[in-house]
């Protein structure tokens, strides 16, 4: 099968794997039909992320039909689904507890040690991820084997175009998640950073918990155009000061709560910044968490701070004295995407949340190195890159993102050769 | 030239980094030795007398009793009392979840064989004799001398408080070939028992709660001897 794989920092190709088999009983494959680039894939690209192996096939954000069932799985051949990118096996303690993604029995015992070394307990299993994860083979691919198959992937009706449900997998249940962990009550105002995916489903999200005011902050004038087309307001930081501009829009008080949809590569010459992206640089396992001190020092008093963004190593500069004396509340953590699917399927169907519209691009999964280079690198124009492992090499279609907006075209990188050569 | 720019360039990152932790690490210990406990006070703290804490012995910072070294771990799994002890007790399981028992079986009633596997492609045979069991609760074991190591453990059940199943416990001590060198080398090749125990603990709650180890493989055969035997349906 073809398949995106990893070969380097900025180096991605489409290259040719065995296809993969029943391996376990409560296995499935699935045939693809629809696969996004996620922003955590970034992260990965930019090799950022510990533990991601040359030859490792990515993508966490997929779709199909179920072409071949282990004799433990519930999965029915034919049958169309969305995988959560989350490996969960259902029976564990954080299972039975809703906290998929702390699931104990994904991640092979033997490659558990990195993560439990790092951060005291191991992470579960993650498809297309880091080693640390598993190292488990993604879905930007023709075919994936899908374990705990009879607890992870959703069965979709068939009206419901690919589009429509592909988010369920990750960034439409993070930002639902975000938004939830930030507690929406009534007349709050929640401030996000980040106008990527995740970040706006945020935004999306937290207007349909019936936030008051929601704020989004970021610096491509495209992104906080589809923000603001989702009723929200928004801040350029370039242009503004944030944490004056939060003050006044929230009449002196601040966002009742903060999400940072920004993560570990955040951009800025403001909140120590530089240090970290210098430590970043060389290699020592820094996170830049630029976004996060601001979030922390804009919310209010007793506020509560969300955090979808990805972090991975340490950081320093962390404003625990803002924390305590403020008395703050944060939760944070990979998403628990089977806690919410089911709920987030009804809400498209009954039409109350938009998930397409953040779509910029839609294009064959041969081309899928050219989607990312442009999803690192023209971030205000491709807002999101669904791929697809049928389409014809070359086939390539504008999505919402670009059809319904004033901003949505721009130069892009056409060059098949890494950037970095 | 490009090669000697990138060449470059990582010397420089590597200068950088070190420049980095190193200055950092002097820095730390300059301000130690400056504002650190001054002697009279290391010495108050040496006299004080000790509290015997609630931890186990094999956490200890220096956990080796005369020449035995001694490690243990616990995991929750949700399963019945009963059950994981049945599982447990009948002996030919234990190499389904242990990845350094080869073989093992009760070769006579009251003693158990196992084949181990040992750094270097090596096997040591054991034969112990089963000093306690009690059905549900535990299984003791000390090696006889027709063993090529001096071993004991034990293994115990109880039940996990709120309902969360059962608790295991493993404790294994043993006289490491060659002492602490012999200790150092195995666990370099993973096959240290400490180092195993929490693997091998992992892969059995794996197996009793999901019904299946988990593995990243994409193909039958692959999986290594944890997979089971599966044909297509």
């Amino acid at each position: 099968m073809r398949a995106l794989t990893y070969h380097g920092k900025h180096d991605v190709r489409v290259d040719t794997h065995p296809d993969p088999q029943i391996v376990n009983p409560r296995d499935a494959i699935i045939e693809i039909t629809s696969t996004a680039i996620c922003g955590s894939d970034l992260h990965l690209y930019d090799g950022v992320i510990p533990g991601v192996l040359k030859g490792d096939i990515l993508g966490h954000e997929f779709m199909g039909r179920v072409v071949e069932v282990g004799p433990s799985s519930t999965l029915q051949v034919g049958q169309r689904v969305i995988v959560p990118f989350t490996i969960s096996c259902g029976q564990c303690f954080h299972c039975r507890n809703q906290e998929f993604s702390h699931c104990d029995n994904s991640n092979p015992a033997e490659k558990q040690d990195v993560s439990e070394t790092l951060y005291g307990h191991p992470m579960s299993g993650l498809f297309g991820y880091s080693h640390m994860t598993g190292g488990y083979p993604g879905g930007q691919a023709e075919f994936v084997r899908v374990p705990f198959s009879d607890v992870g992937p959703l069965v979709i009706p068939d009206h419901l175009e690919d589009e429509k449900v592909l988010f369920l997998t990750d960034i439409l249940a993070t930002g639902w998640m975000a938004a939830d962990q930030a507690t929406v009550e009534n007349g709050d105002t929640i401030a996000v950073w980040g106008a990527g995916p995740v970040g706006l489903f945020a935004a999306q999200s937290a207007r349909v918990m019936g936030a008051e005011q929601v704020i989004v902050i970021d610096h491509y004038p495209h992104r906080l155009e589809l923000a603001r087309k989702l009723g929200c307001k928004v801040i350029d930081y370039q242009q503004t000061n944030v944490l004056e501009a939060l003050m006044e829009m929230t009449g002196g008080q601040g966002p009742d709560a903060v999400i940072d949809a920004v993560g570990m590569e955040s951009h800025g010459f403001e909140n120590f910044n530089p240090v970290d992206t210098l430590k970043q640089k060389i290699g020592i396992g820094a996170d830049r968490i630029g976004a996060l001190r601001q979030a922390i020092l804009s919310v209010r008093k007793g506020g509560r701070v969300s955090i979808p963004g990805v972090y991975g190593g340490m950081s320093d500069k962390f404003p625990t004295g803002a924390m305590m004396e403020k008395g703050l509340t944060l939760r944070m953590g990979q998403t628990h995407v089977q806690r919410y699917h089911r709920d987030l399927l009804r809400r498209i169907e009954e039409g109350e949340i938009d998930t397409t519209f953040l779509i910029s691009d839609v294009m064959s999964l041969e081309d899928a190195a050219t989607g990312y280079k442009n999803f690192a690198y023209n971030q205000n124009e491709w807002t999101k890159v669904v791929l697809k492992p049928k389409w014809e090499k070359g086939r390539r279609e504008a999505g919402r993102a670009r059809t319904e907006t004033s901003l949505g075209t721009g130069t892009e990188v056409r060059t098949e050769a890494p950037v970095h050569a | 030239m490009d090669r000697t720019r990138s060449s470059r360039l990582s010397e420089q990152k590597l200068v950088a980094a070190a420049a980095t932790l190193g200055l950092g690490a002097l820095a730390g210990l300059a301000a130690y030795s400056y504002l650190g406990p001054s002697a009279s006070q290391a010495q108050r703290h040496a006299k004080t007398p000790r509290l015997t804490d609630d931890a186990p012995g094999r956490t200890a910072r220096q956990a080796r009793f005369g020449d035995y070294a001694v490690t243990g771990r616990s995991v929750t799994i949700n399963r019945p009392r009963q059950e994981i002890y049945a599982f447990w007790r009948d002996f030919s399981n234990l190499s389904k979840f242990m990845e350094n028992i080869e073989d093992a079986g009760e070769s006579e009633p009251g003693f158990s064989s196992w084949t181990i596997r040992a750094p270097l492609g090596q096997t040591v045979k054991v034969k112990s004799r089963i000093v306690s069991d009690r059905p549900g609760e535990q299984i003791a074991w000390r090696s006889t001398e027709e063993s090529q190591i001096d071993t004991e453990g034990k293994v115990m059940f109880r039940d996990a408080p709120g309902g969360r199943g059962t608790i295991v416990e493993t404790i294994i001590s043993y006289k490491p070939p060659l002492g602490a060198v012999g200790q150092a080398v195995a666990k370099l090749f993973s096959a240290e028992p400490s180092v195993q125990a929490r693997r091998d603990l992992k892969r059995l709650k794996m197996l009793l709660e999901t019904g299946e180890i988990a593995t990243n493989r994409n193909r039958r055969g692959e999986g290594g001897k944890y997979q089971q035997q599966m044909s297509p349906v």
